[in-house]
């Protein structure tokens, strides 16, 4: 437990709390810019973006061992994968717009492809001189080990611009998410800012591809925005929400993975990230499943309690266990089933709610008002007094035992 | 084309047709249906099941590596719909939060794991070692004849010609209800057909496809041949019996291709090292997808959403 804590009030070194900080802020950067694809509902491209920077680091480093250097300038490799990346989301828009092939297919096409043409190229590195490879798999889980001074910087600036043009360019971002069409139909350039957002993600990925690998980041891109939606039904709530969440993946990911051996960082961030997630989906107030289930307890509970009363009303027997708790709950009928005085008074109320009901819909032809009958909606919701009045002196008599005279 | 091809060149290429042809079968009507992401799912997942199988039988062997892969893909599948269902999440969200958590999962059981006795790297699984798999008995053509030498062939090549048999059957069995239900899926329950059984059927027969071609060619490789092939094939044609033909066309040819330019590329440009054939095949599909995309006779988009050339 104190080194998990060492770790997390970046007392655990200087690498730990390099990384703990970059993480942090990648994870911010990823959850904010990931949601707008996630509103787009395309939140599968950032894993064809991912992948088609394989090829770009495979060729930005021969292209830097061919001009002099050793290869391994993170900027240089960083820059060679948002190249490729580009051109893969540029050929993803350009086989789903052009040719009749779903997006779907589009994306799955853009993704294995380049990423075997970067293996390819890696296999070509590999042979080239053995001592230059430089750990580019590296790239494909991450590597925490060893992090450069300059390379968190690099990470943490990148990052800090991702969220900027984030929020700079949120309301754009929004409306064409939320509703294309009328975006086009008000003069947006809808293509622009599709262009846009997957640009953000694209910069997002390729400052995560040094600290989680290629195959991670696409976590981090998807599971925070997730998350934040079962926490709000609003948009601009729900950007830096999952900002939020990724960024204490990142931070409390990374200092968990500092703090004990054989904890490799990209993957314990993923997993904690999908933990939250994990607990939102049950436990989240409004959308959450428990919150869903224990709605839907009370509603079932609520439709009981009227079935009961009017079973009393019209002196049935009942034999459905759950009614039988209910009333009894509520100190309508006693144990052994006869009901109480408080019982037979809410029922008596009920069935006369019904004579109501039946009156109104003789009075009223149509169903604006009678419409909103459904059980359980009080009459006094739905009529006024008076009205309610002048049905009440339409309901006949009691009928004489024995049936209608 | 002697001793030295059927001892070096010979299974590697049967192996990459068999997975290509397995994969691309379903591949076909996962495209149609718009289901071509439910590969990326299997195939990342495939990792994590195949570190449990390893961790619970300890050791590297053919057959628990299946069948936990097998069911991790299971086990997606239904995780995807659980999210989908219980947090009204869009399907390509949900598939995306499940198969990057299993796949991290599986990373990180693999790190903890003892794995100085057995060589279980995450390189192979991603990129396979089509190349390895030789058949060193074999002294020439007549080796084909030859019972002792068959013996020695390498195992993998059985399992996916029987895999790739096994689709195939299955396709030929339910030829008539994937095509109804592919196409209209209304009209198909209307005939009583069991339309969630089928969907079912064919993405678990995707994954079993995926898991044997994934000892050969990884799991990322074999993204490509669910999706390129299928898709470059629907270019090609509006029928659907001539669309499967493309795509086992495309398929075969992009295994070959891709084993030759591989193999002899390098050494033609005057390297000799070979590069990864598992990369270059899908590299390949890709080019004839993107042939298919340009100069393909039913490419262009129909009606709305047209672009006008």
């Amino acid at each position: 437990m104190t080194p998990f804590l060492e770790a997390l009030t970046l007392g655990a070194g200087y690498n730990a709390a390099l990384v703990g900080l970059g993480a942090a802020l990648l994870g911010f950067a990823a959850g904010a810019a990931g949601t707008f694809l996630f509103l787009r509902k395309r939140a599968l491209v950032s894993d064809a973006l991912a992948h088609a920077t394989l090829p770009g680091v495979g060729l930005a480093f021969m292209a830097m061992v061919a001009l002099g250097g050793d290869g391994r300038s993170l900027l240089g490799l960083l820059a060679g994968s948002a190249a490729s990346a580009w051109i893969g989301l540029l050929l993803v828009e350009a086989i789903a717009r052009r040719t009749r092939l779903s997006e779907d297919a589009a994306i799955g096409a853009v993704l294995s492809v380049f990423f075997g043409l970067g293996v390819v190229l890696l296999t070509v590195i590999q042979t080239m001189s053995a001592g230059r490879q430089a750990g580019l798999e590296s790239f494909l889980l991450g590597s925490t080990a060893g992090m450069l001074y300059e390379d968190a910087m690099l990470i943490a600036l990148g990052g800090a611009l991702a969220v900027i043009a984030t929020w700079a360019l949120r309301r754009p971002m929004t409306l064409v998410a939320f509703d294309a069409e009328f975006a086009a139909a008000s003069g947006t350039d809808v293509r622009r800012v599709d262009l846009a957002m997957m640009g953000l993600v694209l910069a997002v990925t390729v400052i995560g591809l040094k600290l989680v690998g290629l195959i991670l980041i696409v976590a981090l891109l998807i599971i925070p925005p997730v998350t934040a939606r079962f926490w709000t039904d609003r948009s601009h709530h729900a950007v830096w929400i999952a900002g939020g969440l990724g960024a204490v993946s990142g931070y409390v990911g990374a200092a968990f993975s500092a703090s004990a051996p054989a904890l490799p960082t990209g993957p314990i961030i993923v997993l904690l990230a999908a933990a939250l997630f994990a607990a939102s989906l049950f436990f989240a107030p409004a959308r959450g499943v428990a919150a869903a289930l224990f709605r839907h307890r009370r509603f079932q509970a609520r439709v009981h309690r009227r079935q009961g009363l009017l079973a009393l009303s019209r002196q049935e027997p009942i034999h459905d266990g759950l009614t039988l708790r209910v009333l009894r709950r509520e100190g309508l009928i006693r144990p052994d089933g006869v009901a109480t005085d408080s019982g037979r008074a809410q029922a008596a109320k009920i069935a006369r709610d019904e004579r109501r009901w039946e009156i109104a819909r003789e009075i009223h032809q149509d169903a604006g008002l009678t419409g909103r009958y459904d059980g359980l909606t009080p009459i006094e919701d739905v009529f006024t007094r008076d009205e309610i009045a002048e049905f009440d002196t339409r309901i006949p008599g009691p009928a004489p035992l024995g049936g209608p005279a | 084309m002697g001793a030295d091809f059927v001892a070096f060149s010979l299974t590697p290429m049967l192996i990459g047709v068999f997975a290509a042809v397995a994969c691309a079968l379903p591949g076909n009507f996962l495209v149609l249906r718009r289901q071509a992401m439910i590969g990326d799912a299997i195939s990342h997942v495939v990792l994590p099941g195949i570190v449990v199988a390893f961790l619970a039988t300890g050791a590297v062997a053919a057959l628990p590596m299946l069948f936990g892969a097998a069911g991790a893909a299971v086990v997606a599948v239904v995780l995807i719909e659980a999210i989908k269902r219980l947090g009204r999440i869009e399907p390509g969200a949900a598939m995306g939060v499940v198969f990057t958590s299993l796949f991290a999962g599986g990373v990180l059981l693999l790190e903890q794991s003892d794995t100085s006795s057995v060589h279980l790297d995450v390189e192979h699984a991603l990129m396979g070692n089509l190349e390895s798999l030789v058949w060193l008995d074999a002294e020439g053509w007549g080796s084909l004849m030859d019972p002792a030498a068959l013996a020695g062939l390498p195992p993998e090549l059985g399992r996916i010609a029987f895999v790739a048999a096994l689709v195939a059957a299955l396709t030929l069995v339910f030829w008539r209800w994937l095509k109804i239900s592919t196409f209209d899926e209304a009209f198909a329950r209307a005939l009583g057909l069991p339309v969630a059984a089928i969907g079912f059927g064919l993405v678990v027969t995707a994954a079993v496809a995926a898991v044997a071609a994934f000892d050969a060619v990884g799991s990322i490789i074999v993204i490509a041949m669910f999706v390129c092939p299928p898709a470059a094939a629907r270019l090609m044609t509006n029928r659907l019996e001539t669309q499967i033909a493309w795509s086992l066309a495309f398929a075969t040819a992009s295994a070959i291709l891709g084993y030759v330019l591989a193999g002899y590329g390098p050494l033609w440009l005057g390297s000799d090292n070979a590069v990864s054939a598992a990369g270059m095949i899908a590299a390949v599909s890709g080019a004839i997808l993107g042939a298919a995309c340009l100069w393909g006779p039913h490419r262009s988009r129909v009606g709305e959403g047209r672009v006008p050339d």
